[in-house]
């Protein structure tokens, strides 16, 4: 529910960048989302369609690099992957778990036309 | 036409995050501790906040921003009925407080005077746990009836919180609440986080959780003129 002040704050960033490329026009967003992110892709796009129209960044098309949320064992020293809920080790079955990484949310890069 | 690679890497949600910490600095340069209550509707964050009132009346100055999505005075028509100042604010549907919000509510609450700002957000387990609003702790409400599947599922509003409240703890016997299962999850999360079962209703458990509060607000007063 909170896609709509997400896709702001990335219009923000990317206009800011691109003025200071002097860009005349963004083409393409590239951003790194873990698992762990309660955010929904496709209303981003919803989102970055209504409000891109008019600015610098009108047209462009942003890609997300889902990473996944992978958790330690602290029991078993197993890493593993989880779907986005909190599972047991599958190798071990313990809950003494470590979050490792999936915690990302940030703009990486853009590409500009100058 | 040819394209160009521009690095970024910048964290989305820095503009709130800045405002956040701009928050934080008025606050404190004010002498005011403040914490951000989080939960799911229903949980109890207005009768914690009542109850911790009434518990704290005469020893601390407590100011109250309530976080509503429609327009209800409500809660704040409660606090300010115990005498304690409160401003509401009215989200307008969004799900969640953010940093501008806060900045915009001390416009409208004399806070200078107080020693606790509690800020009530919006009741949902998922948004409020992405923005930041400033506040110097976080705390989490978790109650009985919501099921213990809860830190399984939503994962992110029980990280970087500083304490949780496990509240209507009076009703563990009429419900098949895993208590075990559910601080395993927490644990997970949020390794040795500060944790109290309390009930508003029995007041069991408030006395630590009033104790906390009031250590808290001390060693910040201590730091602050340190």
């Amino acid at each position: 529910m909170h896609e709509l002040a997400v896709t702001e704050s990335i219009l923000q960033i990317a206009e800011k960048h691109a003025l200071q490329a002097d860009a005349k026009k963004v083409t393409d967003i590239f951003l790194v989302i873990g698992a762990l992110s309660s955010i929904v892709d496709d209303s981003v796009v919803f989102y970055w369609e209504m409000i891109s129209k008019g600015t610098v960044c009108e047209d462009s098309v942003i890609h997300f690099n889902r990473l996944p949320a992978t958790m330690y064992c602290l029991a078993c020293d197993h890493t593993f992957e989880i779907p986005g809920e909190l599972v047991p080790c599958p190798n071990c079955g313990s809950y003494q778990l470590k979050i490792q990484s999936g915690e990302e949310f940030f703009l990486e890069s853009i590409e500009i036309e100058r | 036409m040819a394209t160009e690679k521009v690095q970024v890497v910048e964290k989305i949600l820095d503009a709130n995050d800045q405002v956040a910490s701009q928050n934080q600095t008025l606050l404190s340069q004010a002498g005011v501790f403040s914490i951000n209550i989080m939960a799911s509707p229903g949980a109890g964050k207005t009768s914690v906040i009542l109850k911790t009132i009434e518990k704290l009346s005469g020893k601390m100055r407590i100011g109250v921003i309530e976080g509503d999505t429609a327009p209800v005075t409500i809660d704040s028509d409660k606090v300010m009925a115990m005498g304690m100042p409160a401003v509401q604010i009215n989200t307008g549907g969004q799900c969640h407080l953010d940093a501008v919000m806060i900045d915009r509510a001390l416009k409208h609450i004399n806070y200078k005077d107080l020693d606790l700002m509690i800020v009530e957000n919006v009741g949902n387990l998922i948004c409020p746990a992405a923005f930041k609003i400033g506040t110097h702790a976080n705390v989490v409400i978790s109650s009985i009836p919501e099921g213990d599947d809860k830190p399984y599922k939503y994962t992110n509003i029980y990280r970087g919180i500083d304490v949780l409240l496990i509240n209507k703890i009076d009703l563990l016997p009429y419900l098949d609440f895993r208590m075990d299962y559910f601080q395993q999850g927490v644990e997970i999360l949020n390794p040795g986080l500060t944790t109290f079962k309390v009930s508003c209703k029995t007041e069991e458990g408030f006395d630590q959780w009033i104790l906390w509060l009031t250590q808290q607000v001390d060693e910040f007063k201590k730091r602050i003129h340190a």
